[in-house]
């Protein structure tokens, strides 16, 4: 119930990445279900930035950000899929 | 044709917008025009954060819903206050023309909405807004109506009394051009309205929406209690849960 | 490439001698979730320690609460920055919960319903330094604030006071837990702000 959408992960992810990583596919280590990085359950009232697969809870991600510094957790991901721009 | 935009990734990035624009849209309401001289453009249902800093180094972030799209530097942004927030107050009570504020966007690729143009999808379009999660929404309706786009749009939007109604000006004129638009009250209806005040249920969500059989794509904006309650009844009606995409704001 | 934005002060953020650096005093209680809360009922409730050689001990609901609770009045110091003062609490001491159970760990992992888990040295479990606490501003703890019983180690950031706790592991080492494994600091000690890596 505290959670919101995985496109709240754009923020801090834009810094990382160079394309828009909530558009991203991708599937869960724990249930094997995949989908759009986007409807990930985020849950950003906390010590950092969690996403849970939408179907499991499982951990798909963490984000732990300073100033200077961001810890990126793709852990509870087997791989991340991209579209190119065309 | 309209300007092609880089790009998403390449367009993200921390500028300086300088309000141009701040009036009431609600009694608890601002509508605020920002100039970004380095805007890319954004996409309808893009959002960005704005960023705040006291004298002390202290820094307060949150994000908001772009109500406008495409290429042009003057963007704007409808903020509701909440009652504690650390943002949300400063931009409806403090913020004056002629200030700087610090802004990281264009941000967001999922809860979009592009012409059939681009994406040549024909499905119909349902849009459930929740109070303030109209914003999105108005970039979306004024992206379709600039684009002479055919696709069917449907806005149901709910509110608890009239005067909570962002945008009602420009809502009632894209209904007189082809929008159709319900709007569902729960605490104070406008007067000679045909039903009473009620929080939206089930059966009034099956009576307004675009049918499941018709496969609309379907985006929910609100806080959390109203999205999860809005998208579990779509589903419960036939939805398929790829379909739907919700950008909730947190809170119930 | 910040500048001060005119007119914005932030929240008024009292300053106060007993706050760790970099703390500010609140007199609300946020509530941070990295997952959906679990709903425990305390008829299903059980607490178990299991030591470095696997020997399980278990608690019901009861037979913990039997071991004697205790008043605590502590300040806590969560890692985003905000502290409470003088906060009451309730609970049974982790010394007297581990009394009776050998062992030569030097570590604990804690555990929680729903997953969690945060790494502390024993030593800084014992001696009156920590609690399994069941009511905090004199009412039982809700469920988004970690109840119905949660970790208590207010002398180190509140990320280690686990809620929802169920269980102590001894262990050798100092394996992280949850947030020590995505950038926060093993120890955790708000004096030195040991936040991070």
């Amino acid at each position: 119930m505290n959670h919101i959408d995985g496109n709240a992960l754009a923020g801090q992810l834009s810094d990382l990445f160079a394309f828009d990583l909530t558009s991203a596919i991708g599937r869960c280590v724990t249930c094997g279900t995949s989908g759009m990085i986007g409807a990930a359950m985020v849950y950003v009232a906390s010590p950092g930035t969690v996403a849970r697969c939408p179907h499991c809870d499982a951990v798909l991600a963490t984000i732990v950000e300073t100033d200077d510094r961001i810890w990126l957790s793709l852990a509870g991901v087997t791989a991340i899929e991209v579209a190119k721009q065309a | 044709m309209s300007d092609a935009l880089p790009p998403a990734a390449a367009r993200t990035a921390w500028r300086v917008g300088t309000v141009v624009e701040a009036r009431p849209e609600t009694s608890s309401a601002r509508r605020l025009v920002i100039d970004v001289p380095d805007w890319p453009g954004n996409d309808a249902g893009q959002h960005l954060d704005v960023r705040l800093t006291a004298p002390d180094g202290y820094q307060a972030q949150r994000s908001y819903s772009i109500a406008s799209s495409g290429s042009g530097t003057r963007i704007e942004l409808a903020v509701d206050e909440l009652p504690h927030g650390e943002v949300s107050p400063f931009l409806v009570e403090d913020v004056m023309v002629g200030d700087r504020l610090e802004l990281h966007g264009p941000l967001g690729g999922y809860f979009v909405w592009m012409p059939q143009a681009v994406t040549h999808d024909p499905r119909p379009v349902q849009l459930i807004a929740g109070g303030s999660g109209v914003v999105p929404f108005l970039a979306m309706v004024r992206a379709h109506a600039d684009a002479g786009d055919p696709t069917p749009f449907r806005l149901l939007y709910a509110v608890r009394e009239p005067g909570d109604v962002f945008y009602r000006q420009e809502l009632t004129q894209l209904a007189a051009n082809g929008l159709q638009l319900d709007y569902v009250y729960s605490r104070t209806v406008p007067h000679g309205w045909p039903v009473p005040a009620g929080r939206i249920t089930k059966d009034a969500l099956a009576g307004f929406a675009i049918p499941a059989s018709d496969r609309p794509r379907v985006y929910i904006c609100g806080s959390t209690g109203f999205v999860e309650l809005i998208a579990g009844w779509l589903i419960e009606l036939g939805h398929a849960a790829g379909d739907i995409r919700t950008e909730r704001f947190g809170g119930q | 490439m910040s500048f001060i934005t005119r007119g914005f002060s932030g929240r008024s953020r009292e300053r106060d001698p007993r706050l760790p650096p970099g703390q500010t005093k609140v007199d609300d209680w946020p509530v941070l979730s990295a997952g959906p809360t679990p709903k425990i009922d305390t008829a299903d409730w059980q607490f178990t320690v299991t030591t470095e050689t696997g020997a399980q001990t278990h608690w019901s609901w009861d037979e913990l609460r039997a071991l004697g609770i205790e008043d605590i009045t502590t300040d806590i110091h969560c890692v985003t920055h905000w502290s409470k003062l003088e906060m009451p609490w309730r609970g049974v001491p982790i010394d007297r919960i581990l009394s009776g159970i050998p062992t030569r760990a030097k570590y604990v992992m804690a555990h929680s319903y729903g997953g969690y888990t945060t790494n502390v040295p024993l030593d800084e479990l014992l001696n009156g330094q920590a609690w399994v606490a069941f009511e905090a501003d004199g009412a039982p703890l809700d469920p988004e604030h970690g109840g119905p019983a949660r970790l208590l180690v207010p002398h180190l950031y509140f990320w280690k006071s686990a809620k929802w706790v169920n269980g102590l592991t001894l262990m050798d080492s100092n394996d992280p837990g949850f947030w020590e494994q995505a950038g926060y600091n093993l120890h955790g000690d708000p004096w030195k702000e040991e936040r991070y890596w």
